[in-house]
């Protein structure tokens, strides 16, 4: 599924350099739920932006479902992150001037999916995170915790290899943040392969696997 | 399509900016397609009413006689003379106070000959046209056209009715449909009626007119084209004028119709060229707000890139955003414009003037403002599809 071999990713900030990464390596198997934890600055963000094709490493090895992504051009990225990613980001990130269902479509525009099966899928999505009845809502018209939910169901839409989530209960209070831990629970025992990305341990804990980051360097836990 | 619905939403989510951004297309579209339609449109209409002129007319125009005056008796010992020469007919105006009854108005008197009517090809309405009697006995004798009878008598049937011409009694004895040429004569020279009277007669009428004649019109015969007319013709007056070819004119209405379109050219492409140069401006203006759009979405594009949206995508999102933009301010302008024709033909409405869009200059704006769309929108575009996913997602927090 995922493979990380000593990975390294070196950032020039002014005269210094940051080594966010450092030979980092690590093996997810499909329908793994594995958290990755660590306090800011600790190279999260550089990881999860790697992992989701995002970004390239400077050194090591990644394989996606087997295919190295390094070497791999920018369009190419773009369709591995639209086919193979779900992203749920800890700021939603949803388009401000669509509606729910419009912002779960859009991953399925750019694959060139049909307009009476893209309608039929995102009607399935929303329903399974259960917002089929706010679907032409704009998110600002939205609670944040119906906001995070939109975002899962457009990372669910496109049935992705692997649903990458960053802090996503860091915008949220503790009450909805564990309705939404509940349903990633539910996406796991579907069996959806899902990477968490968190500074909290609570929430890091509601995994089967953590594993933790610090200076760049990834060390398993065991719970 | 989705992408064009897509883009009408952008722009519609700032519509105060968008209209103002538009503006400058807006504005540019107008100044093509108004001023190149009024130009063609006018010289359209000037061209058809020469041409209707019918084919065999020759004008001919003294310059200098010399002290050799031209006079009816010579106009007549040529058609005599000459077989290629069927009808002349001297040619002589002057503006006059003209009254009937309480109405009165500046007229437009032409002094001529009964062959006038024949040459011009002018249709006699009611009564009769002059006579070579009238000529002979310089009658107080007028034909009215159309406009003039309706305008001022009140009615068209008005034959024997007394107009006032300088304060001389004048009988109307017939009224013909109205001459396009001298219409336009009229609408530059400010006369709003149009009398015709014996040659003989103006010369008593008018201060200007005199028994010299300085213009004259010639048809050519039956059997015979207007080359051999003006070739007579020529001959005629080089004899007359010791063969100084500068002393007179002879121009047919195709050599009208070619400086008549020398000059629409001319006009064409000078306006053309300043309407283009707006249009640019206006296309400045949209790459302005272009990149102020990508900036302001810098989030949104970082959003799109992480779910997949390629760099073709996006550039061809904001591309279309930028021609929609483009596109939508021409269809804006064209329908100003078409207004705009619309109230000077309403202004224009009792001359023979004719204003609408010209289709080719529509089809030429649409074109202009597509090219236009798409150089200006390409660099924003390209600046939006080359944005790196992390920093763009990253960008204001």
């Amino acid at each position: 599924m995922i493979e990380l071999r000593d990975v390294s990713k070196v950032y020039q900030i002014g005269e210094e350099r940051v080594r966010a990464l450092d030979h980092a390596s690590l093996h997810v198997r499909p329908h793994e739920f594995v958290s990755v934890i660590g306090p800011s600055g600790s190279g999260k963000s550089t990881l999860m932006n790697i992992i989701g094709c995002l970004d390239t490493a400077d050194a090591g090895e990644y394989l996606l479902d087997g295919t190295p992504i390094e070497a791999y051009t920018e369009n190419e990225l773009a369709r591995v992150r639209n086919i193979k990613i779900g992203f749920v980001f800890q700021s939603f990130n949803l388009i401000s001037k669509l509606s729910a269902e419009e912002n779960v479509e859009l991953p399925l525009i750019y694959q060139g999916v049909r307009t009476s099966e893209r309608r039929e899928r995102v009607r399935q999505a929303l329903a399974k995170v259960g917002l089929e009845h706010r679907s032409k809502h704009l998110p600002t018209e939205l609670s944040g915790g119906q906001q995070q939910r939109v975002a899962i169901a457009r990372a669910l839409v496109t049935r992705p290899s692997l649903i990458l989530a960053d802090e996503p209960t860091g915008n949220l209070d503790s009450h909805t943040g564990g309705e939404i831990m509940d349903m990633f629970a539910e996406l796991h025992e579907q069996g959806n392969t899902i990477v968490l990305i968190t500074h909290d341990n609570d929430i890091a804990r509601r995994a089967k696997r953590v594993v933790h980051i610090l200076d760049g360097r990834l060390t398993e836990v065991t719970l | 399509m989705l992408s064009i619905k897509m883009a009408l939403r952008s722009i519609g989510a700032n519509k105060m900016r968008a209209a103002l951004t538009m503006l400058g297309i807006i504005i540019g579209v107008m100044a093509l397609v108004v001023l190149v339609s009024l130009v063609t449109s006018t010289t359209e209409t000037v061209t058809n009413e020469v041409s209707s002129l019918g084919s065999s007319l020759l004008t001919v125009v003294v310059n200098d006689d010399k002290g050799e005056t031209v006079h009816l008796t010579d106009l007549r010992g040529w058609v005599d003379e000459q077989p290629a020469v069927g009808a002349v007919a001297p040619y002589a105006r002057d503006s006059i106070t003209g009254r009937f009854g309480s109405e009165s108005g500046t007229f437009s008197v032409y002094g001529t000959t009964p062959d006038f009517h024949d040459i011009n090809a002018q249709k006699l309405l009611r009564g009769r046209y002059l006579k070579n009697t009238d000529v002979a006995n310089a009658s107080r004798v007028c034909v009215l056209d159309e406009t003039t009878a309706e305008n001022l008598i009140g009615y068209s049937d008005c034959v024997g009715e007394k107009i006032t011409l300088n304060g001389v009694k004048y009988t109307v004895i017939g009224v013909v449909e109205n001459d396009k040429s001298i219409s336009i004569t009229s609408l530059f020279s400010g006369t709003a009626y149009t009398a015709y009277v014996p040659f003989t007669s103006l010369i008593r009428l008018s201060e200007t007119a005199t028994t010299a004649i300085n213009a004259f019109y010639i048809g050519a015969a039956e059997g015979f084209s207007v080359d051999d007319a003006e070739k007579a013709m020529k001959d005629v007056l080089n004899r007359r004028f010791n063969d100084d070819e500068d002393a007179y004119t002879i121009s047919s209405q195709n050599l009208i119709e070619e400086a008549m379109n020398s000059i629409t050219n001319v006009l064409t492409i000078l306006l053309g060229g300043i309407a283009a140069i707006s249009l640019i401006v206006g296309g400045i203006g949209i790459m302005n707000i272009m990149l102020v759009t990508v900036t302001e979405r810098t989030r949104e594009i970082g959003i799109r890139k992480a779910i997949g949206a390629s760099r073709s995508t996006i550039l061809r999102q904001f591309l279309i955003e930028a021609v929609v933009l483009c596109m939508f301010g021409c269809a804006l302008g064209i329908f100003i414009s078409w207004a705009i024709l619309q109230i000077i033909s309403i202004i224009t409405a009792n001359t023979a003037l004719v204003f609408h869009l010209q289709g080719r200059v529509v089809g030429l704006s649409v074109l202009f403002c597509f090219i236009i769309g798409v150089v200006f929108g390409l660099y924003p575009a390209n600046k939006a599809a080359k944005m790196k996913p992390i920093d763009a997602l990253h960008y204001g927090g």
